[in-house]
């Protein structure tokens, strides 16, 4: 049916119809409003039966989630930044029991300096977890994506995280295309996990396990995720034959057949950059662009395919690998290597900062006259910095950075220095 | 399930009691007992944690008709009983971290709920995995009340680490990280320990308790009662390591005796935050009884002996019995007082 609604009340709609039967989440914005909707679900009884659980910090939220899929529940969460890195220790451990629960992670920006707003440094904080991560690009595929995350979840028995824009998706009015139960019904099986903690079948999970065996395991959940390169293009297929709509996949490229320049980027700046594409296109310029939808595993082969044929390849990423520069680009330079093309590392949008058509437009100019660094930082204010760098080079010990950069650009009036 | 019995100990006065009739008999001594802990496994000899978990979670299992699961935390228990690919346990069993067995059973009795089943839920630890790193997640249990029944096995230190101090460590023991040295200091500091079983009585919980291994037929009239009831419980059960404590093997039992009645280790019940009953101590023995068994408190005894630590120690033992009323006639009515 479709519906004028806000991003996270449509995911909250398309978790209850995938029928979950243990939630568990500990508020972070800009998480609040997916959990909410679903507690609300769960006591009209619209979600029938589950349990909402309330705890006492994400770490607990994913640990229940844990013990329920273990008991052969099919367990839903959502997190955000700081709430994933506080359960990170679960979210290793629940990959590596291969429990398939399904996570929602309102992507956001990891202090400090604390910041609300979205980027991709939490998600891909946990890219070596063992968990499938997919990145939805607008709120449909959101929907969408959540309900392909369990089944593929529960053929492989790995868990899934579905990484959605905070604010620019979560919190976004759209139309949106709620499918009907019977659907989902008819394409979401119910839950058979593969292993269940069965007092008449008694089993051990979880045991200690040493050098002899513990290489072992690690490879088949490395093989377990390279079988989801061949799943996931399936369910996306099956997922259209259902439901009639394009979604998912592992990679989304557009306007890129023969395009001398490809941009790369993951989730909802997609979009933005599809429209530049599209004026740029208009205006003769030979650019298209690539989204990457599924970044764990990293679909190398399609990646390769899709830029085999062009000069340059940027990819805009919201995210940032302190020391080396960044992190998705690290995919797309293995995706690619051998190949001989440059690959342009543009960090943008860190902490929520806009990332504008103007901005990018500029940058695809300076990329298609071949102006640009290896690492650049999209509309970084360099005088700022600069000065920043000069006053910790004056004094024998840098500062507090964030208050001296905020007192310089005049947000704070405050004599700290 | 099917189970094999083994018969470790039939003749004892504590386990096997010939002299009751078939229903006072203890679940140790039943036919029917499930070895939920089977033999084989790498704990140490007189492992007091070993001993305390194969009566707790028979007991359990017993109560609960075989129908139970089993969560445990990373520690001494979980490391000697599962060395892949061998397990020691006859029951489902799960463990996932440190940190967070009691969180992981309250999604194991979440999915029971809504699976209607009646299979009830376990968890356990040591002292560190529940005083310490899990308590955030034991206590959020509590709170929730989870149908939940949270063993915690005391040997008042971090054992599987190698003997570092938790917030159970008694002062003044020595541990790796709490190592006495000369005049400046006595081991592990006074003040700063924390009793878990008065912090989940502050939650009101439907079911407290303390229990030892020094008498097991009470621990397992004590596991059984909490099986009787819905809702969070907790019992705290006092199981001296060997190895930790630096004490002889064949002492486990016996130190644990003296720790309660030294008074230094309190056993009690409560229900809904009050205490409702207490094990009476019949004569008190002097602490120094207690600590002159151990490695751990050797520092105390050497040449200059250190009276003041002693009496400071003596002093916390006094305190617990009359606030305990250690001292009064026993007001449990779980049966097993029998030592
Ligand atoms: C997050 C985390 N920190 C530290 C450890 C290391 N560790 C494993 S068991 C253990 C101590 C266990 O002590 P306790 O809970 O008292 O149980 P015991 O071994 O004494 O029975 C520690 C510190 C760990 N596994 N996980
Ligand atoms: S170290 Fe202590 S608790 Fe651990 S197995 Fe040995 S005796 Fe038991």
């Amino acid at each position: 049916m479709l519906k004028q609604i806000e991003g996270s009340q449509a995911i909250a709609e398309a978790i209850g119809l995938c029928r979950p039967e243990v939630i568990c989440a500990y508020p972070i914005t800009p998480q609040t409003h997916i959990v909410e909707g679903l507690g609300q679900m769960v006591d009209r009884g619209e979600i029938s039966p589950c349990e909402f659980i309330n705890v006492e910090s994400e770490f607990a939220a994913l640990s229940v989630a844990i013990g329920a899929s273990a008991a052969g529940a099919r367990a839903y969460t959502a997190t955000a930044s700081q709430g994933l890195l506080f359960m990170a220790e679960a979210v290793y451990n629940a990959s590596g029991l291969g429990l398939p629960i399904v996570m929602t992670i309102g992507n956001r920006a990891i202090g400090a300096p604390i910041n609300i707003w979205n980027d991709h440094q939490d998600s891909l904080s946990m890219r070596d977890s063992g968990w499938i991560q997919l990145y939805a690009e607008t709120n449909q595929e959101a929907v969408d994506l959540h309900i392909q995350a369990f089944r593929l979840a529960e053929e492989l028995s790995v868990p899934v995280m579905v990484c959605v824009d905070g604010f620019i998706l979560t919190h976004a009015y759209e139309r949106v295309d709620i499918p009907e139960q019977a659907q989902v019904d008819a394409f979401l099986p119910p839950f058979e996990p593969r292993q269940i903690l069965d007092p008449i079948h008694p089993v051990t999970i979880g045991a200690m396990v040493g050098p002899e065996a513990f290489m072992e395991v690690r490879y088949l959940a490395h093989y377990k995720q390279m079988q989801a390169l061949g799943l996931i293009p399936e369910l996306a297929e099956a997922f259209q034959e259902q439901f009639g709509r394009d979604s998912g996949d592992l990679i989304k490229p557009y306007r890129s057949e023969d395009a001398d320049t490809i941009v790369v980027a993951l989730g909802s700046v997609n979009g933005t950059i599809k429209d530049v594409v599209d004026e740029l296109r208009d205006a003769g310029m030979s650019i298209g662009s690539l989204a990457i939808s599924t970044y764990r595993p990293f679909p190398h082969k399609a990646v390769r395919s899709a830029l085999e044929h062009v000069k340059r390849i940027v990819v805009v990423e919201k995210s940032l690998a302190i020391g080396i520069g960044g992190i998705v680009a690290t995919d797309v330079q293995m995706a690619v290597a051998g190949l001989h093309k440059p690959v342009h590392t543009v960090v943008a949008g860190l902490g929520g900062r806009p990332i504008t058509r103007d901005s990018l437009r500029k940058l695809f100019h300076r990329a298609d006259s071949g102006h640009l660094e290896r690492l650049e930082f999209l509309d970084l204010k360099h005088d700022v910095v600069h000065e920043e760098i000069a006053r910790m080079e004056a004094g024998r010990r840098s500062g507090p950075i964030a208050e001296n950069i905020l007192h310089s650009v005049g947000t704070v009036a405050s004599q700290i220095r | 399930m099917e189970t094999t019995i083994k018969f470790y100990q039939t003749d004892t006065f504590t386990v096997g009691n010939r002299l009751l009739s078939e229903s006072e008999r203890s679940v140790q001594a039943g036919m029917q007992r499930t070895n939920a802990l089977n033999s084989g496994h790498r704990a140490c000899q007189g492992c007091g944690e070993a001993l305390g978990a194969r009566f707790a979670v028979d007991a359990a299992m017993r109560a609960a008709g075989n129908d139970l699961i089993a969560c445990n935390a990373t520690g001494c228990l979980e490391v000697f009983s599962t060395p892949y690919p061998e397990s020691s346990w006859q029951l489902p069993w799960i463990h996932s971290l440190f940190g967070n067995t009691a969180a992981v059973a309250t999604g194991v009795a979440a999915a029971q709920r809504v699976k209607g089943t009646k299979t009830r839920v376990l968890a356990q630890g040591g002292d560190g995995g529940t005083t310490d790193i899990g308590f955030g997640c034991l206590s959020g249990m509590f709170e929730r009340n989870d149908d939940v029944l949270y063993i915690c096995y005391d040997n008042e230190a971090y054992m599987n680490t190698g003997v570092q101090r938790s917030s159970a460590t008694p002062p003044a023991a020595r541990t790796a990280t709490t190592v006495p040295v000369g005049q400046h200091s006595n081991g592990n500091v006074f003040g700063k320990g924390k009793s878990v079983p008065l912090i989940a009585m502050a939650h009101e919980i439907p079911y407290v308790a303390t229990a030892s291994v020094a008498d097991l037929r009470d621990l397992e009239a004590k596991v059984t009662k909490a099986m009787s009831i819905h809702g969070a419980r907790y019992i705290h059960i006092h199981v001296p390591c060997p190895l930790g404590w630096g004490a002889d093997p064949a002492h486990t039992i016996k130190l644990a005796r003296l720790a309660i009645e030294s008074g230094l280790f309190p056993v009690f019940e409560a229900e809904h935050g009050e205490i409702t009953g207490h094990r009476a101590i019949r004569e008190q023995v002097p602490v120094e009884d207690y600590l002159k068994l151990q490695k751990r408190f050797a520092h105390l005894f050497r040449n200059p002996k250190q009276v003041a630590v002693i009496a400071q120690l003596q002093a916390i033992a006094d305190r617990n019995i009359r606030r305990f009323k250690l001292l009064e006639k026993s007001s449990l009515n779980t049966g097993g007082t029998a030592v």
